[in-house]
């Protein structure tokens, strides 16, 4: 589960005050607003990338607004992917694993069962350089998960997907949070991709640095 | 009719003004940017035509001469080590973090480029043999000195040595190796390496695991440009290392001293020496910035 506790993030001289929200294990949220309100800047709050500036990060019923990113359990895709250019597609989806010193066999069978799920057995070998748009999601995706986070925390990761592409990665994301039971917070912008995909909406609007949150539960099985 | 006519030949006219404008720019961008490739040139082709090859093979065959060949190989790859092993941390701090005094630092790293090179080995001579202010407060001794303290502790001296020899060439050589490690980390987007941090790695684990990988086209660079750098070094190593033959004497001192002994004939063998070693050093710096461009 997720949960913010009167929170204030921010950035530079931009902050976002009054984030109260939850979200329960094994639940789909979906964070919708307007550009610049501040979405990026909550989910990099969570994952611990920035400092509240007031209020508490709760994960799996811990405060971890103290720790450090490294010791959060998340498993973060940021709009940009960010892939490590030097290394393979294999390599992507072990670094989690290796850093916090997996078995061999463990990481070797997460490697099968991940890039399974996210159908890049064939790309395993290959550097991400030459990877196409959504090659590169999935491989991203891959190295959130495989490590087991308790939390996944999704930064548009589907804007840059052409329509069909869409279709088939919204129903993957749907079947990794079914099948993992991984809580899953996806910020977008996208109406139909959050009905797809949402047992929760969130959506921040801000008025002079105060977040406006309205949010609707049960949406899948209302 | 005629009126037409001229009419008509009127745009033809300026387009061909416009071309006569175009080659007189050409020319004068051509002319001036071949006076300097011209100069260069003439500069080496008086070099090679002042001495025959049996004499360069004769000057770079004395003894002294090639110590000094082997001395400027050896101190030149351990400045440049040094150089590289402060540099990149240096160029990514700089790079990387904002903090209270960046652009103080900033400045420090520049103060060797512009420094005039007799002042740099002047201020290294008395660095090593000036007694510490507060010395005795510190160890007990008013006239504490660093030269002393290596040659007592260590068992070695470091003035008029091989060591200050590197020592010279690394002062100056570090500053252009940090300049380029900076801009290699400019370079490397800082995305990735906090992605690894969510993934488990600490600041140092993300540096070392994802962006030192991508560095090593710059660090290359860094080490080359502070290898050649340090090849061209003279008067640092003068005043701070000295030119004793088979001691300190590396090949830009030994151009000096065969000058001043008016053996033109090696001086010019061992400048033609250092032109080819500082080519073979510019073409694998181009090859390596290509790289990195590509």
């Amino acid at each position: 589960m997720i949960e913010l506790v009167d929170a204030t993030v921010g950035s530079g001289d931009f902050a976002l005050s009054g984030l109260n929200f939850r979200v329960a294990a094994g639940e789909y949220a979906v964070v919708m607003g307007k550009t610049g309100v501040g979405k990026t800047t909550v989910i990099e709050s969570i994952c611990g990338l920035r400092r509240l500036k007031k209020g508490r990060v709760i994960i799996q019923e811990q405060d971890v607004t103290a720790w450090n990113a490294a010791d959060r359990n998340v498993g973060y895709v940021p709009q940009d992917l960010a892939l490590f250019p030097t290394m393979s597609v294999s390599a992507h989806l072990e670094f989690a694993m290796r850093l916090r010193r997996f078995k061999r066999s463990v990481i070797h069978s997460q490697v099968q069962r991940f890039s399974k799920i996210l159908q890049i057995e064939k790309l395993l070998d290959r550097n991400v350089s030459g990877l196409s748009g959504g090659e590169a999601q999935r491989v991203a995706l891959g190295r959130a998960l495989t490590a087991g986070p308790s939390v996944l925390l999704l930064d548009e990761p589907l804007s840059a997907l052409d329509a069909d592409t869409r279709q088939v990665a919204q129903s993957m994301l749907r079947d990794i949070n079914r099948q993992t039971g991984v809580t899953v917070l996806h910020v977008t912008h996208n109406e139909s991709e959050a009905l797809a995909l949402a047992d929760r909406h969130i959506y921040i609007d801000s008025q002079d640095g105060k977040a406006n949150l309205s949010i609707r539960a049960d949406l899948q099985t209302s | 009719m005629d009126n037409g006519k001229s009419k008509s030949t009127r745009p033809l006219r300026r387009s061909q003004f416009r071309q006569l404008r175009d080659v007189v720019f050409f020319l004068t961008m051509g002319g001036l940017s071949a006076s300097f490739i011209l100069l260069i040139v003439l500069l080496l082709v008086a070099d090679a035509l002042f001495t025959s090859p049996s004499e360069f093979v004769a000057a770079l065959q004395k003894p002294e001469i090639q110590a000094a060949f082997k001395l400027t190989l050896v101190t030149c790859t351990l400045a440049a080590l040094l150089s590289l092993w402060v540099a990149t941390p240096l160029g990514y701090v700089l790079s990387r973090f904002k903090f209270p005094g960046r652009s103080v630092i900033d400045t420090i790293v520049d103060i060797p480029v512009v420094l005039p090179p007799l002042v740099l080995g002047l201020s290294l001579l008395i660095l090593f043999h000036q007694p510490f202010p507060f010395s005795e407060l510190l160890v007990g001794d008013s006239g504490w000195e660093l030269d002393s303290w290596f040659r007592e502790q260590l068992g070695f001296p470091v003035t008029y040595s091989w060591r200050a020899v590197v020592l010279s060439q690394f002062a100056v050589a570090c500053a252009f190796a940090v300049r380029t490690m900076r801009v290699t980390f400019d370079q490397i987007d800082g995305r990735p390496e906090d992605i690894a941090r969510t993934l488990g790695a600490s600041r140092g684990q993300a540096f070392f695991k994802v962006t030192l990988p991508q560095a090593w086209r710059g660090m290359l660079a860094a080490g080359t440009i502070a290898w050649a750098r340090a090849l061209g070094e003279f008067g640092p190593i003068l005043v701070f290392a000295g030119s004793t033959r088979f001691k300190t004497e590396v090949l830009s001192t030994t151009v000096f001293l065969e000058l001043s002994v008016g053996k033109l004939d090696a001086a010019v063998a061992v400048s033609l020496l250092m032109v080819a070693m500082a080519i073979a050093v510019l073409m694998l710096l181009r090859w390596l910035g290509a790289g990195l461009t590509s």
